[in-house]
């Protein structure tokens, strides 16, 4: 067994064992076979699918978000006092936090939805998908210092 | 005896393995297919609405401090922003309702858990685009005059 590789049901670096014993049979024991990825998680983590995980747990915190914000709008049907006293809830800080986390939420669920109609409709990108998921990181924290800044101010200003 | 004249059928094409950093496969076609292109097309409008709705809703000026009864009262004054609001709650509401069907397609194994909890949020969401469609279409300052 080399260094570094130890007894492991992950089908990829069974696999690159078995290569390397056919192919390579000397190298056996004086290198690792085993990669860091080798032991990540199910669907082997990195950027694809720790976006994919971020899109849904933001899409249904926005969604969870909407069904609310309906609600709290429609109050204005019954007139200035009601819609009123339902703002007032925006007056302070805890509030103020959770809505900029929202926004940041929102920001990421459409960066990322971006990305994943350029990669759905140019297939070609997807030879590019890491450089794209970073790509886009970029744009989501050029986005959100800005946001950041304006409503981080009102926290504080609440708080 | 028969001689073989037809042509072999062409082997299928060799698909990339494309979208596989994406979201979902796209589905071969049906419903699938339907519903994978709406939440595309609906992200599309819904990015301008939703970016728009935040960039003048919850930065300047404040943020939500400043909104209340006249603001909201002033801004509905035009049928832009009812139009721009409806919008998105109606596209939001189906795109946001499609995605938690797509969510019990792979958390929710049981199929009449399944159908139960999609009633459920088909409900929710009906129930609240009648109500936003209803205050929005329908609200009007005069009712409130003091």
């Amino acid at each position: 067994m080399p260094r570094g590789a130890p007894e492991s049901s992950n089908p990829a670096l069974l696999e690159r064992q078995a290569v390397q014993k056919r192919d390579f049979p000397a190298a056996i024991g004086s290198c690792p076979v085993a990669k860091k990825r080798d032991f990540t998680t199910l669907y082997r983590g990195r950027e694809g699918q720790w976006s994919w995980v971020a899109h849904r747990v933001t899409g249904l915190a926005i969604i969870l978000f909407l069904f609310a914000h309906i609600v709290d709008t429609a109050v204005i049907g019954w007139g200035p006092d009601a819609y009123d006293r339902v703002m007032s809830v925006y007056e302070n800080w805890p509030v103020r936090l959770l809505e900029l986390f929202l926004v940041a939420m929102v920001v990421y669920h459409a960066i990322n939805g971006v990305r994943i109609m350029i990669i759905d409709f140019w297939p070609k990108a997807s030879d590019r998908q890491r450089q794209l998921f970073w790509g886009s990181m970029v744009v989501y924290v050029a986005m959100m210092i800005p946001a950041a800044i304006i409503m981080g101010r009102e926290v504080l200003r609440l708080l | 005896m028969a001689v073989e004249t037809e042509a072999k059928p062409p082997a299928p094409k060799p698909r990339r393995a494309i979208l596989s950093y994406g979201a979902r496969e796209r589905p071969a076609g049906g419903l699938e297919f339907w519903s994978w292109l709406f939440m595309r097309a609906s992200a599309i409008v819904l990015l301008f609405l939703v970016v728009g709705h935040v960039l003048i809703m919850h930065l300047p000026a404040g943020g939500v401090g400043r909104i209340d009864f006249q603001f909201v009262a002033a801004r509905w004054d035009s049928p832009v922003w009812r139009t721009w609001d409806w919008m998105m709650l109606s596209l939001g509401l189906l795109h946001g309702i499609n995605g938690l069907r797509v969510l019990t397609l792979d958390y929710v194994r049981r199929p009449g858990w399944r159908v139960a909890l999609n009633l459920v949020f088909g409900i929710l969401g009906f129930t609240l685009f009648i109500l936003g469609t209803v205050i929005v279409v329908t609200f009007n300052t005069a009712n409130f005059a003091q």
